[in-house]
C-alpha cells in the first residue's frame, strides 16, 4: 500500500475552472505516476492547455484540490509551482528575442556574484552543460532571435531544466520541429523519464503519443474521458475517444461548386514568405488551406489583403489582373476576411454587437455627403442577423466582451459577411469556440456557399478541412506541396505533404 | 440582478463626472460664500472655462483615436501672433476695412490652426512617429516661432472692434440686482460641443474615430482608412485650436508671446480625461469633456476664493489629473 501511494506523484481531485461562467474543465480527477511519461490528448478547445496551466500555477483552479506526494498544495504562482518542482514548457515560446541564450535560461532567477551583480561566467557554463546533456549544439552568447526554431525549442527545455524539476509538462512541442528534430527530442524526453522525471506530454498528434507515452489520458469538452496504458489502445481509439461522435455527421454535405473561376493566384511571391503561389477558387467552392505552423496559410490571406508587399505575380479577381495595397481594396473588390486572430484583428471587444457588425459595410448604411448613420435600419439589419445566425446576446448594445467565444466568432463572420462579399476567406474559423458553435459555424459557412459565395477556408484543423473542402491546396515552407481533389483528401495525404515528407523521398 | 447592477454602473460611467460637477459646485458654494454663487462670478466661471474648452472639444477627438497633442498651447500662440499680424496689415492699407481686417485675421487663425494640426497628423501618419514626441517637438516649434516673432514681446491688435468682440455678449438678463449674461465664447462652445457630439455619435467618422482608437488592427482588418482617420482628428483639434486662440486675443486685444495659451494643453487633456473618455482611446463623449472643464475650472475659482496661491492651483490640477485616471482604471 506504502509503495503504492509513494508512485504517485500528483494527484488531482476534482479539478473545475470557468472562464467567466464558462466552464472549461470538469471535475477533473486524475492520478499522475512518478516516472512517466503522461500522454494528454483532445481537440482545440478540450482543455488541454487550461489543466497545464493550472499545474504550472498559471491559471487557479475554480475548485479542486492538487497533491503533490502526497501533500495538498496550492499552486499559487508560477514562481510556486517552481519551487514545488513542476516546469511547464508553453507551447508559444516564452523567449526574449534580444537577449542571449544564457540570458533567457535564467531569465528572473539569475545566478549573482553579489546582490545585484550577475556572475555572467557561472551562467554560462551551466549553460553549456545543460546543452551539452541535450546533446544540441547551440552557443550559449547567441542572441535569440539569431538561432533556428527547433534550437529555441531546446533552450525552452533547457530553461524548464535549469531548475530541479520533478515534473516537465510539454505543451504541443513538436509543433515546429522536422521529423529528425522530433526524433531527438523523444530521446532526450525518455532519457529524463530514465533519469527519474516524471512527464507531461501534451498534444495532438496520436502517432507522437502513441511511439512515446507510456499511459495516455483523454479530454473531451473539459471532461477526462479515457485513460489507459498506450499500449492497450490503437491510435483509431484515441481519435474516436477524442472526438466521441462519428465524424461524418458534423459537417454538412459537400455541394458541388460551379465551373467558374472568381479568384487567381498567379506565381504570387513574398520574399522569405510565400514563393511561387499558383491556384484558382471556383464560384460555389471551398478551397481548403492546409500546412503546420509557419507554412504560410496566414500569410497567403494577409498578401491577399495587401499587407504583404509582392515582389512578383498577381491576383486575377473577376478575369481582371490586381494587385491590393491594403484590406479597403480588397473589401472593395468583393473579399472578405476572417480573421484568425478574432481579438486582434477580427472584432472590437469594446465595441457593440451593432457596431461591429456594421463596422465594415457602415457605407451602405449612411446617407447625404456628411455620412450621417441611419440607425434604425442598421439596428433593424443586425436584429435579424442576431436571429438568423442565433447569436447568443442580452441586446444589441452589449459589448463583444461580455459574449462567449463562439458568439464573438459569430459576430466576427456576420461582420466579414455584411460586406456582400463574393469571395469569403476564413483563417481558423472555428479556433476557441465550444463544439456546439462550431458546428453552426460549419453550417453557416456551407449556406454560404450554397448561395453563390466561394469561401478560402484555411485551418490547422484537419479533420474540418477533410471534412469541409472541395479541394485542398497544400503549403510547406511557403510552397505550394500538393493540391489534392476528391478521395485523396484525407488526413494522412495532407500531413504528408504538409511535412515535406514527399519531398524527402524524392530527393 | 445582474441586469439591475450593469446598468447602474453604466450610468455611473456615463454620469460620473456630471456627478462629481454637483458636488463640487456645492463644496465651492460653501467654501468660497457668498461670492461663489454669484451670478458675475458663474458667468466668469463659464467665459474663462470656453477657451480652454473649445480646445479640449479637439483634444477628445484625437484622444478617443489614441493619438495625444501637447502642441495645442504653443500652437495657439502661434496662429493669434500671425492672425493679429495679418489683421494689422489689412488695417494699415490704405482705406482698410475694420470688418474685413478682423474678419481676414481670424480666418488666418483658423486656417493657420487647421495647417497646424495638419502638420502633426502628417508626421504621426506618414511619418510614423509616436504622437507624444511629434508633439512635443512641435511645442517647441511653435512656441519659439512666436517668441522670435515678436522678440519675445508681444503684438497687440490695432484694432478697437476686435477687443469689444473679445468681450461680447449673446445676450444677458437681470436676476434680482445681478446680470446673468451669455457671452460669445461660451455660446460658440455649446454650439461646437453640439457639433462635434453628434459627429462623433452619427456620423461614420465618428464611428471610425472609436474604431481606430479601439484597435487600429482591427479597424485596418475593416477597410477603414487609420491613417486618414487619425490625420483628419488632429486636422480638427487644430481648428479648434485656431477657434480658440482668436477668442482668447480679442479677449485681451494683444498677443503675449511668452504667456498666450501657456499650460493649455495640460488643461485641455485633463478635462478630457476628467470627463470620462478613455485615455487609451477607443470611447469617450464630447459632453464629458465640456463637464471636464467646467470642474476644472470651478476648482481654480474655488481655490482663488478660498486664498490659496494660485502656484497650489496647479497643484491640485496635477492631482485630480491623477486621481481621475485612477478611478478610471478601478472601474474597468
Amino acid at each position: 500500500m506504502i509503495k503504492d501511494k509513494n508512485d504517485i506523484i500528483l494527484h488531482m481531485e476534482g479539478i473545475n475552472k470557468d472562464f467567466g461562467g464558462v466552464p472549461v474543465l470538469k471535475d477533473i480527477t486524475l492520478d499522475v505516476h512518478r516516472q512517466e511519461i503522461l500522454g494528454v490528448i483532445g481537440e482545440n478547445g478540450a482543455g488541454k492547455s487550461t489543466l497545464m496551466k493550472i499545474l504550472s500555477g498559471i491559471y487557479q483552479p475554480s475548485s479542486g484540490l492538487i497533491y503533490l506526494n502526497g501533500e495538498p498544495v496550492k499552486i499559487e504562482s508560477a514562481i510556486k509551482a517552481r519551487q514545488l518542482g513542476i516546469s511547464l514548457v508553453p507551447q508559444e515560446f516564452n523567449l526574449i528575442p534580444d537577449l542571449p541564450v544564457y540570458e533567457n535560461i535564467f531569465l528572473g532567477a539569475e545566478i549573482l556574484k553579489k546582490p545585484g551583480v550577475l556572475d555572467k561566467i557561472s551562467m554560462k557554463e551551466k549553460t553549456r552543460e545543460l546543452l551539452s546533456k541535450l546533446s544540441v549544439d547551440i552557443d550559449p552568447d547567441a542572441r535569440i532571435d539569431k538561432i533556428s526554431v527547433a534550437d529555441k525549442q531546446m533552450v525552452e527545455i533547457c530553461k524548464a531544466l535549469a531548475f530541479h524539476a520533478d515534473i516537465l509538462i510539454l505543451d504541443e512541442p513538436t509543433t515546429m520541429l522536422t521529423t529528425f528534430e522530433i526524433d531527438i527530442l523523444f530521446k532526450l524526453v525518455k532519457a529524463l523519464r530514465d533519469q527519474g522525471m516524471t512527464i507531461i506530454y501534451i498534444s495532438h498528434k496520436l502517432k507522437e503519443i502513441k511511439k512515446l507515452c507510456d499511459r495516455t489520458i483523454v479530454l473531451r469538452d473539459g471532461v477526462l474521458v479515457f485513460e489507459s496504458p498506450t499500449e492497450s489502445v490503437s491510435v483509431l481509439e484515441m481519435a474516436q475517444r477524442m472526438v466521441g461522435r462519428e465524424l461524418e455527421s458534423v459537417f454538412p454535405p459537400k455541394t458541388l461548386p460551379a465551373n467558374e473561376i472568381v479568384f487567381e493566384a498567379k506565381d504570387v511571391s513574398v520574399p522569405g514568405v510565400l514563393e511561387n503561389l499558383t491556384f484558382s477558387l471556383r464560384k460555389g467552392e471551398i478551397l481548403g488551406l492546409a500546412g503546420l505552423v509557419g507554412a504560410g496559410r496566414t500569410e497567403v490571406a494577409e498578401t491577399v489583403l495587401g499587407l504583404r508587399k509582392m515582389t512578383k505575380g498577381h491576383f486575377i479577381v473577376n478575369g481582371k489582373q490586381i494587385r491590393f495595397n491594403e484590406p479597403a481594396e480588397a473589401i472593395a473588390a468583393g473579399i472578405s476576411y476572417l480573421s484568425e486572430d478574432r481579438q486582434g484583428a477580427g472584432i472590437l471587444t469594446s465595441f457593440s454587437v451593432l457596431k461591429n457588425v456594421t463596422l465594415i459595410s457602415l457605407n451602405n448604411y449612411c446617407n447625404s455627403f456628411v455620412r450621417l448613420i441611419d440607425k434604425e435600419l442598421e439596428r433593424k439589419k443586425v436584429q435579424e442577423y442576431v436571429r438568423s445566425f442565433r447569436i447568443k446576446t442580452e441586446s444589441l448594445d452589449t459589448l463583444l466582451e461580455n459574449l462567449s467565444g463562439g458568439n464573438q466568432q459569430k459576430v466576427s463572420l456576420v461582420k466579414s459577411i455584411d460586406t456582400n462579399p463574393k469571395i469569403l476567406i476564413v483563417d481558423e474559423p472555428t479556433r476557441g469556440v465550444d463544439v456546439a458553435a462550431k458546428h453552426e459555424i460549419y453550417h453557416f459557412i456551407h449556406e454560404l456557399v450554397k448561395g453563390g459565395i466561394s469561401c478560402l477556408f484555411i485551418s490547422s484543423e484537419l479533420e474540418e478541412i477533410v471534412g469541409m473542402c472541395n479541394r485542398v491546396v497544400v503549403m510547406h515552407e511557403g510552397r505550394i506541396a500538393a493540391i489534392l481533389e476528391e478521395s485523396a483528401i484525407n488526413e494522412e495525404e495532407i500531413m504528408i505533404h504538409a511535412t515535406g515528407a514527399k519531398e524527402e523521398v524524392a530527393s | 440582478m445582474s441586469q439591475t447592477t450593469r446598468a447602474s454602473r453604466l450610468n455611473l460611467e456615463k454620469y460620473g463626472s456630471l456627478l462629481a460637477l454637483g458636488a463640487l459646485f456645492i463644496l465651492a458654494t460653501i467654501i468660497g460664500w457668498p461670492y461663489f454663487i454669484q451670478v458675475e462670478n458663474l458667468t466668469n466661471v463659464m467665459r474663462q472655462a470656453s477657451y480652454t474648452g473649445i480646445i479640449a472639444l479637439g483634444m477628445t477627438f484625437v484622444i478617443i483615436s489614441g493619438g495625444i497633442d501637447l502642441s495645442v498651447g504653443a500652437m495657439a500662440a502661434f496662429v493669434a501672433s500671425c492672425g493679429v499680424l495679418f489683421m494689422n496689415y489689412l488695417l494699415s492699407r490704405n482705406g482698410g476695412n475694420e470688418t474685413m481686417a478682423i474678419v481676414g485675421g481670424v480666418f488666418v487663425m483658423v486656417l493657420l490652426g487647421g495647417l497646424a494640426g495638419a502638420f502633426n497628423g502628417l508626421l504621426i501618419t506618414k511619418g510614423k512617429i509616436v504622437p507624444f514626441i511629434v508633439t512635443l517637438g512641435t511645442m517647441s516649434i511653435f512656441r519659439y516661432l512666436s517668441l522670435l516673432m515678436a522678440n519675445a514681446g508681444e503684438f497687440a491688435s490695432h484694432s478697437q472692434a476686435f477687443g469689444s468682440f473679445g468681450m461680447s455678449k449673446i445676450f444677458s438678463f437681470n436676476i434680482g440686482n445681478s446680470t446673468f449674461s451669455l457671452s460669445t465664447p461660451v455660446l460658440i462652445l455649446l454650439i461646437l460641443a453640439a457639433i462635434l457630439s453628434f459627429m462623433l455619435n452619427n456620423t461614420k467618422f465618428g464611428r471610425h474615430l472609436s474604431a481606430v482608437g479601439s484597435n487600429s488592427r482591427v479597424a485596418q482588418y475593416s477597410a477603414i482608412h487609420v491613417d486618414r482617420v487619425r490625420f483628419w482628428a488632429y486636422v480638427i483639434l487644430g481648428l479648434m485650436v485656431g477657434i480658440s486662440a482668436a477668442l482668447l486675443a480679442a479677449r485681451f486685444n494683444t498677443v503675449s508671446t511668452p504667456n498666450f495659451g501657456l499650460g493649455f494643453e495640460l488643461d485641455a487633456i485633463a478635462a478630457v480625461i476628467i470627463g470620462g473618455t478613455a485615455m487609451s482611446g477607443g470611447r469617450g463623449s464630447v459632453w464629458g469633456t465640456v463637464v471636464g472643464i467646467l470642474i476644472l475650472q470651478i476648482i481654480q475659482n474655488m481655490l482663488n476664493m478660498a486664498g490659496l496661491s494660485p502656484y497650489f492651483q496647479g497643484v491640485v490640477k496635477g492631482i485630480v489629473i491623477i486621481a481621475s485616471v485612477y478611478i478610471q482604471k478601478q472601474r474597468q
